[in-house]
């Protein structure tokens, strides 16, 4: 079937399209409340998008394989994303990133079968005093060592 | 010394509150500045001589000159909040403790030129960020520093977040131009420059977050003091973003023109652990590398540029003497080949291939003339690309290479 958006998000999707000179400037802010309502962007959710901007499902296509942060496929409950840049990098991520492809069992680009997490290395997220550092989902974690992880992770549901 | 003028307001209580805002003296300048002719304000500015914190250091007031006077279409205003140079934290920091000062110096500019739709373009990762913006920019609508009229100016201004989806190159102000009008962030071919033809192909101003952010103490304080807390042809204060391997690594404001040493050393707490100093990368990744003799060197654009590296966006990233140099490469190599759009082929090929080359370095010696193969390929991306992305490439990598010859010599065969 294909995918509508809940009443609160066709709200909030046609409010940021009045943003724009233009309807389909709009896809990138639309595409992150599409896929926080619906998890991904795959062809159904593509179809609904373009049906809504006026635009060929192409357009949106071409901008979902662009940026990183648009999934073709659902991710995890939580998204472990590990910066693996200069600063994370001095600072010890790469030893971090091998505890956590241990720890899960996955490796970066991966979830774990009971999809509670998935793991991704990423470039500098900004945050680069706090190294090593990591995002799950929206939240940063700075100044990580391996037992800072296990406590990050015990306290997740 | 530190000076506290950008910063001022980090670490008070609810500094990013409207209330607190203006408890301390915030929106002065916009209510200043709507009382100036427009052509006085964009004289200050380009008096101030201040040049742009992105990363290229153009001129503010000079690329505020471009924009044609009288045109029928309407212009824009992006604020780069994409902050994707790794070791650049300083637009966080801006926009999570005083988001007002952001907005009060687009407000200013839009003003000035004539602007009434503003963005700011911000990196997807800062959502929550984005979120506090959301709250800064609708409690500025509600004391009508945005919206219609303002303070009864007859002036209007409409300011929108973009948020952006995980894209080095939607930082390039052409790439972000694309990506907010909807497509992929491939950068456009210069000229012509988004000031004449930008935004849905009209004159559009882009500028970074903390250029915008100095706006403000130019119009209430004058150009003139504002060279002043800096040098005459590069005004003010800045805000370093210091990572790595220092005791407090952080951001600290200190005047443009301060000394590399004295950042690392004093600010920063000098190394952690008493360790000893391999390198430095002085202005974000894309900065050539310094060596520990090279460090007495102000930090200011010209005398970086003639120190062999550059300032870029001012973010002062340092190795400690265990840290292998290949490690360093590796992950300069892995950023670009991974961050390279694709369009232009020396781009595309060249990262790609250099990180192959340092990738089986750590699978197997080395040929011997890899080392030289990698400089070739960088020198071939070297001013042959359509945005600056090859150049930011290339030039660390060269200097890498070049520099730290004799150690990553001992990775390939004699
Ligand atoms: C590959 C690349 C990435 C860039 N990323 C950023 C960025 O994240 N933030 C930024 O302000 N400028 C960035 N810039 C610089 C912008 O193209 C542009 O020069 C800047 O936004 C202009 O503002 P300014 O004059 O105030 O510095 C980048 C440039 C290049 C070539
Ligand atoms: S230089 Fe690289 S990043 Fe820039 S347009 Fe060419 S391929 Fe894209
Ligand atoms: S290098 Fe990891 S956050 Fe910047």
């Amino acid at each position: 079937m294909s995918p509508e958006y809940s009443d609160q998000t066709k709200k909030k999707v046609e409010e940021v399209i009045s943003h724009y000179p233009k309807k389909e400037a709009a896809l990138l802010p639309v595409l992150h409340l599409t896929q926080r309502e619906f998890g991904k962007i795959s062809k159904e959710e593509e179809a609904l998008v373009a049906d809504f901007l006026n635009i060929k499902p192409i357009q949106v296509r071409e901008a979902v394989t662009f940026y990183s942060m648009i999934h073709q496929k659902e991710m995890g409950k939580y998204h472990i994303q590990v910066c693996r840049n200069l600063s994370c990098t001095l600072m010890g991520a790469g030893t971090l990133i091998d505890y956590l492809k241990d720890k899960l069992n996955i490796e970066p680009g991966e979830t774990t079968p009971d999809h509670k997490f998935s793991l991704s290395t990423v470039e500098c997220l900004g945050a680069c005093e706090q190294a090593p550092c990591m995002m799950v989902n929206f939240d940063y974690y700075g100044h990580l060592d391996k037992k800072k992880i296990d406590q990050i992770l015990d306290d997740l549901e | 010394m530190e000076e506290k003028v950008l910063t001022k307001n980090f670490g008070v209580k609810n500094s990013h509150r409207i209330d607190v805002y203006l408890e301390r003296g915030g929106y002065q300048a916009v209510q200043k500045a709507l009382q100036m002719d427009p052509d006085k304000i964009l004289e200050e500015v380009k008096a101030a001589n201040l040049r742009g914190r992105g990363g290229a250091g153009f001129p503010a007031g000079v690329k505020l000159g471009f924009v044609p006077k009288e045109v029928e279409k309407p212009k824009y205003l992006c604020a780069n909040a994409d902050e994707g140079e790794p070791g650049t934290f300083k637009d966080r920091y801006i926009m999570t403790h005083d988001p007002h000062l952001l907005i009060e110096g687009m407000i200013i500019i839009s003003y000035c030129v004539g602007i009434h739709k503003a963005y700011v373009y911000i990196r997807g990762e800062y959502e929550h960020i984005a979120q506090q913006l959301e709250k800064a920019l609708s409690e500025a609508y509600d004391k009508n520093y945005l919206g219609q009229n303002i303070l009864n100016s007859g002036f209007d201004l409409d300011v929108f977040i973009h948020r952006g989806a995980g894209a080095y190159i939607c930082g390039e102000e052409t790439g972000l131009l694309e990506s907010l009008e909807g497509k992929r962030g491939y950068p456009r071919l210069k000229p012509p420059f988004p000031a004449a033809i930008g935004l849905f192909q009209c004159p559009t101003v882009i500028n970074n977050v903390e250029t915008l952010s100095n706006i403000p103490q130019v119009i209430l304080k004058g150009a003139q003091w504002f060279v002043n807390k800096g040098l005459p042809k590069d005004g003010g204060t800045r805000i370093f973003s210091v990572s790595g391997m220092v005791e407090k690594p952080g951001v600290y404001e200190c005047p443009v023109g301060t000394s590399l040493k004295d950042i690392i050393y004093e600010y920063a707490g000098g190394l952690k652990e008493g360790k000893k100093l391999k390198a430095v990368i002085p202005g974000g990744l894309s900065a050539p590398i310094l060596k520990p003799d090279e460090i007495d060197v102000p930090m200011d654009f010209d005398s970086l540029m003639e120190a062999g590296s550059m300032l870029g966006s001012a973010s002062v990233m340092v190795i400690d003497q265990e840290k292998p140099i290949l490690d360093v490469l590796r992950v300069i190599s892995d950023f670009y080949s991974h961050e390279s759009c694709g369009q232009c082929t020396p781009c595309r090929i060249g990262n790609s291939w250099i990180n192959k080359i340092i990738h089986r370095l750590y699978r197997e010696k080395g040929k011997k003339e890899d080392l030289d193969k990698i400089i070739r390929l960088a020198s071939n991306m070297k001013g042959k690309t359509l945005c600056p992305l090859g150049d930011a490439a290339a030039l660390p990598i060269l200097s890498l290479t070049q520099k730290f010859r004799e150690e990553l010599e001992t990775y390939t065969e004699s």
